[in-house]
């Protein structure tokens, strides 16, 4: 099996995708597998960064001590330019329809996505 | 054919020194009573989870507890549809006739047995363990994520969303057993503390301590007849990353199925018992399940169509938002004060007709959806 890329749920700065050789499936969630038609080593690829924002939630209730440090904080659904949707964070004043690219910044002792408005 | 015969539900709220264990025997022993059956009638036990006592067996556990050597045991885990399931399941066992008198039970001291934050991060663990929970998002970020969208695409506003929440502190009201008894209007909504835009305190439910328990049987065992004429599920997604879009969604899957299985349409409905986690939860499932036109749902509770003397009383007893939500068995108050309808018992709240009732759970994030048609039978 190829070995699987490092992303950003591994500390690295970079946001990874599969597409299935078999049917074209694109995937966020890493498996082993297409979810769609079950062929093995679906190819993993470095996503561009960029997207459109599909939802917001400011969250201003945190449930750690670590996470409270940084409320309010932005929680967003982005569809991303490759075909999947992924969960990241992003601008504070971010809407729906907003084109957005990718960075990273540090989250409760953890680097995660963080989105900003297109330039 | 199966029916209800019995129903138990404690008030929601603090019950300081209350196990679940002792949460479930308390509601068990009300519906045994109510359906005037003992403990060695019962042949079949279904219970949800504990979130404060994790257990790998906690039908048995119960059971043991409680006094049941039972042919038929385990638990049921869908989230917050978990009643709903359970119920299901029972009236599928009662009619192949595997038993033939099913005890459903939940409880738990969600509130006074840990921490609140505890138990919204408990529950943040529904979340996706590498894409989704290390960003920090709670149960209301997920559903926060869903209104914003939902409020996109169909015209809703955050005064719209509140009216929710105002219902079902109204009829609260109305309810010794609710947690909250303090009517609230669409300002104090909109003026509670954000919680995950655009949910706001009063958007949510609270946390709660309380239990619920029904007895599913074969037959009658009194005057009162209420039958589970049918049921139906749909589970689309866990993680609300994998949800698919707003208009394919499990609600509408689940109720159209549900109707396919009993023959029903939204138009015999008299009652509605439906899910109430956060306003945006309710007001969704109202219009996915036909109960509202798409955006629409919150005029009809403006205009009263939900109320007790209105054309679809909804959720008499306060719903998860006010009478409280204490797990499992908060959705199990739905069944509860539905049944109480359909017997001519809910007393102060008695409606007019409820000869046929729908009810619907939720678990996740909008993940498992279970649809359920109840009939009197006289």
């Amino acid at each position: 099996m190829s070995e699987r890329l490092a992303d950003w749920t591994k500390g690295e700065q970079a946001i990874i995708f599969q597409t299935c050789a078999a049917c074209g499936h694109v995937q966020y969630f890493h498996r082993a597998f297409c979810v769609a038609c079950g062929a093995s080593e679906p190819r993993a690829q470095r996503a561009s960064g960029k997207g459109r924002v599909y939802a917001t939630s400011l969250v201003c209730r945190a449930a750690t001590s670590e996470t409270r440090a940084h409320v309010p904080y932005n929680i967003l659904l982005v569809d991303c330019a490759e075909g999947f949707r992924m969960m990241a964070h992003g601008e504070n004043d971010l809407a729906i329809g907003d084109s957005v690219v990718a960075s990273f910044k540090p989250f409760a002792g953890k680097l995660v996505p963080f989105f900003a408005k297109s330039k | 054919m199966s029916f209800i015969t019995g129903v138990g539900l404690t008030s929601f709220g603090k019950h300081e020194g209350s196990s679940s264990l002792d949460l479930m025997s308390k509601a068990a022993q009300a519906a045994l009573d109510d359906a005037g059956v003992k403990r060695s009638d019962i042949d079949g036990i279904l219970c949800g989870y504990s979130t404060v006592s994790p257990h790998i067996m906690l039908a048995t556990v119960f059971a043991e507890h409680f006094g049941i050597r039972p042919a038929y045991a385990h638990a049921v885990q869908v989230g917050g549809a978990t009643g709903l399931a359970m119920t299901m399941l029972a009236h599928h066992l009662v009619e192949a006739g595997v038993a033939r008198h099913v005890l459903i039970v939940a409880g738990e001291n969600r509130l006074t047995g840990q921490s609140r934050d505890a138990s919204i991060q408990a529950l943040a663990q529904v979340g996706h363990p590498d894409y989704e929970v290390p960003l920090g998002p709670t149960i209301p970020a997920y559903y926060g994520l869903v209104a914003t969208r939902y409020m996109h695409e169909y015209g809703v506003t955050e005064q719209d969303l509140a009216e929710f929440a105002v219902l079902m502190r109204k009829h609260a009201c109305t309810h010794s057993g609710a947690q909250f008894h303090d009517p609230i209007t669409v300002a104090d909504v909109m003026a509670s503390k954000p919680v995950a835009m655009p949910l706001k305190l009063l958007d949510c439910c609270p946390v709660s301590d309380g239990g619920a328990a029904l007895v599913i049987s074969r037959e009658r065992t009194g005057e009162a007849g209420v039958r589970i004429r049918g049921c139906a599920q749909a589970h689309t997604h866990q993680h609300v990353t994998a949800a698919p879009a707003l208009s394919e969604l499990g609600a509408e899957i689940s109720i159209a199925r549900a109707k396919q299985a009993t023959g029903l349409a939204i138009s015999d409905v008299r009652y509605a018992a439906i899910y109430d986690s956060f306003t945006i939860t309710l007001a969704m499932l109202l219009e996915d399940l036909g109960l509202a036109g798409r955006g629409e749902a919150a005029a009809r509770v403006r205009s009263g169509h939900f109320s007790r003397d209105g054309a679809m009383p909804l959720n008499t007893h306060g719903g998860l938002l006010s009478y409280g939500h204490c797990g499992v068995g908060g959705a199990m108050a739905h069944l509860v004060e539905a049944h109480l309808q359909m017997t001519g018992r809910a007393a102060d709240r008695q409606v007019r007709d409820a000869s046929i009732a729908l009810l619907h759970g939720d678990g996740g994030v909008l993940s498992s959806h279970v649809s359920m048609f109840l009939e009197q039978v006289r």
